[in-house]
C-alpha cells in the first residue's frame, strides 16, 4: 500500500537510523538517557545528562497533544503545493511534553496531509501516532485524532 | 570593552529587487564607500568581518578594495543572528588590539537569487531532517508554529502583527530609499492579504532585496578626530540557549524563550544602559512575530505584553519606543539584517529621515528564531 504524496525523504544524520528504523516497526522511538532516564529528541551521540554516555533508544506510547499547528499556502515546493493548503502539527508526547514532533494531522494510515478541514485544529488536542507505509521503503510517522471516551 | 570602539563609517547600496554587478562587487563597493565616509583610506583596513553565509570572501575583499596586510577576520553564522555579533567581534578585535581598522559588511543578492528554502541544500541542515519531510518548508512556516503557541498561551492576535507591519510601512513611506516608499499599508490591506502560512499572511513576511552595506570600526580614541560623530558599541552580546535549534526551537523547556532571553542577560550585563534607557530600536524584522517576541526578550515590556506594546503608536514615531525607523527588514530592505545596524548609527549621529529627537541611546538586534546577537550603541 502506498499512501498520497507529498513526503520529502530526509538526509539522514549519523543518529537518526534507529528512528526510521522503529517506524517500520510501528514503534515511534526517542532516546533516552541511561544515567537519568529523561528522554532526548532529535537524537545525538551523546545524552546531554548526566555522565554524558551514549544514550539508548526506546519506545514511546505513540499519544500526544497538537502544541501547535500552521496551515501552509504557496509558493511551496512542487510537491507540496499540489496538495496546499494543508497542515503541519507539533506535537508534544506524552511522556515528556518538552518533546514535539513535527508531521501532519491525517484521517488514518492512508490519509493525505490536505484531507483533514484545518478549521477544526486545535492546540491541546490528543492524537496518536499513526504509521504511513510510503514507496521507497519509507514509513513515516504521521498523527490521527484520538476518538471520544 | 564598554565604549572603547566606535563605529565611524556606514554605506549601503541602493536596495532593489534586483541590482546589477555581482555579490562581490556590491561588497567591495560599499566598503570603500563606508570607508570614505569615515575618512580613513581603505589601505587601513587591517580587520574583516561577516557572515558565514557572505559569498564574498574575506581575500577577495581585501585585494579588491586594497586592504594592507589584515591581521584579524572572522565570520558569525546563522544567517540573520549574525549582524550585531559581526559587529561586536570585530569591536572586540579592535578593543584588544588584534587589529586597528575594522569593516563588517553583509551583501545579498537575495531578491533576484533562489529562495534558499527552495534549494535541496536546505533540507541538509541538521535539524531540517525533523520538520521538512512532513512540509514545514520555508522559515515563514516555523515561525508561524511559534506564533499560534503564542496566540494560545499570551493572547496574540493578528491586529498586533498588523501593527508592527504597519508601524515600520509608516517609516518606510518617509524613507526614500526604502523598497516600499510610496506603497502605503492599511490595516484593511493587512486583513485582505493571502495567507503564506496560516496564522501569518503576506505582510508579516519581510522583503526579497538585492542590497550591500558596511561599517567601519576604530578604537574610541581615534574616533574622536574622524569626520563623523562617533557612535559607540556600548555593550554587545551572542545567545545560544541551552537546548536550543535553530529555526524549529521546538524540543526545549519553552519555545517561546527564545535565543533573544539568554543574549538580552549578557547585553544588559555589561551595559549601564537598560531597557527603559533605550531611544530607538532597531528589532530583526524577517517576520512580524519575531519583532514582538523580541521586545520580551530584551525587556521593553513584561512577558505576554509584547502584543500590548505594539500599540496606541507605541512603536511609531513619537511613541515610548520608535522600531525600525528606517523601514526594517519588513518595508525597507531584507539584507539579513544589517540595515538595522545603520540605521541604528545613523539615528545615533542624528541623521535619520525619522530622527528620533535627542536620540542618546540605540538597541539593535539580530533574529529571535537562530543563534542570536545584539548590539547597545550610543553617541
Amino acid at each position: 500500500m502506498t499512501i498520497p504524496p507529498p513526503f520529502l525523504p530526509p538526509p539522514l544524520d549519523d543518529d537518526a537510523q534507529p528512528f526510521w528504523d522503529g517506524c517500520a516497526l510501528g514503534e515511534l522511538r526517542v532516546q533516552r538517557c541511561t544515567d537519568t532516564g529523561r528522554l532526548i529528541f532529535p537524537p545525538r551521540p551523546l545524552s546531554p545528562h548526566g555522565s554524558r554516555r551514549a544514550p539508548e533508544w526506546v519506545a514511546v506510547s505513540g499519544r500526544g497533544t497538537i502544541w501547535s499547528f500552521v496551515v501552509p499556502h504557496p509558493p511551496l515546493l512542487p510537491d507540496f503545493e499540489r496538495v496546499a493548503p494543508y497542515n503541519v502539527v507539533v506535537v508534544a508526547l506524552e511522556e515528556d511534553p518538552t518533546i514535539r514532533m513535527v508531521g501532519n494531522l491525517v484521517a488514518g494510515s492512508d490519509g493525505a496531509i490536505d484531507q483533514i478541514d484545518p478549521a477544526g485544529l486545535a492546540i491541546g488536542e490528543p492524537v496518536q501516532v499513526v504509521f504511513c507505509p510510503l514507496g521507497d521503503g519509507w514509513v513515516v510517522p504521521r498523527w490521527g485524532r484520538v476518538p471520544p471516551g | 570593552m564598554k565604549d572603547q570602539v566606535a563605529i565611524v563609517g556606514i554605506a549601503q547600496t541602493p536596495f532593489a529587487k534586483r541590482l546589477p554587478g555581482s555579490e562581490r562587487s556590491l561588497a567591495a563597493q560599499v566598503i570603500v564607500e563606508a570607508c570614505a565616509d569615515a575618512g580613513i583610506d581603505p589601505s587601513e583596513i587591517d580587520g574583516l568581518a561577516s557572515y558565514t553565509m557572505e559569498t564574498s570572501e574575506e581575500v577577495d575583499i581585501a585585494k579588491t578594495v586594497g586592504a594592507g596586510d589584515v591581521s584579524f577576520f572572522g565570520q558569525v553564522g546563522y544567517g540573520g543572528g549574525a549582524g550585531p555579533g559581526c559587529v561586536g567581534m570585530l569591536a572586540m578585535a579592535v578593543a584588544t588590539g588584534q587589529c586597528r581598522v575594522g569593516v563588517a559588511w553583509r551583501s545579498r543578492k537575495r531578491g533576484s537569487g533562489v529562495r534558499p528554502w527552495a534549494s535541496a541544500a536546505y533540507s541538509q541542515l541538521g535539524t531540517a531532517q525533523w520538520s521538512r519531510p512532513w512540509g514545514l518548508l520555508r522559515p515563514v512556516d516555523e515561525i508561524a508554529v511559534l506564533w499560534r503557541r503564542y496566540m494560545h498561551e499570551h493572547g496574540g492576535t493578528r491586529d498586533h502583527l498588523a501593527n508592527v507591519a504597519i508601524s515600520v510601512r509608516e517609516m518606510a513611506n518617509r524613507n526614500p530609499g526604502a523598497v516600499m516608499h510610496g506603497r502605503p499599508l492599511t490595516r484593511d490591506d493587512y486583513h485582505a492579504a493571502r495567507w503564506i502560512s496560516e496564522p501569518l499572511c503576506l505582510f508579516d513576511n519581510c522583503l526579497e532585496t538585492d542590497g550591500a552595506l558596511a561599517c567601519v570600526l576604530v578604537p574610541a580614541e581615534r574616533a574622536k578626530d574622524l569626520r563623523q560623530r562617533p557612535v559607540y558599541v556600548h555593550s554587545w552580546a551572542q545567545g545560544m540557549p541551552a537546548q536550543g535549534h535553530p529555526m524549529v526551537n521546538y524540543w526545549c523547556d519553552d519555545p517561546l524563550l527564545g535565543p533573544g532571553w539568554t543574549c538580552a542577560r549578557q547585553l544588559y550585563r555589561n551595559s549601564d544602559i537598560g531597557p527603559a534607557d533605550l531611544d530607538v530600536a532597531q528589532i530583526y524584522d524577517a517576520f512580524t512575530p519575531l519583532v514582538v517576541l523580541s521586545f520580551e526578550a530584551y525587556g521593553v515590556c513584561g512577558r505576554g505584553e509584547g502584543g500590548a506594546f505594539t500599540e496606541d503608536g507605541n512603536i511609531g514615531l513619537g511613541g515610548r519606543l520608535p522600531v525600525n525607523t528606517s523601514g526594517g527588514g519588513l518595508s525597507e530592505a531584507y539584507v539579513h539584517g544589517f540595515n538595522l545596524i545603520n540605521e541604528g548609527v545613523r539615528q545615533l549621529r542624528g541623521g535619520s529621515v525619522n530622527q528620533v529627537p535627542g536620540c542618546e541611546t540605540a538597541l539593535v538586534t539580530a533574529g529571535e528564531c537562530v543563534p542570536t546577537s545584539a548590539l547597545i550603541l550610543r553617541r
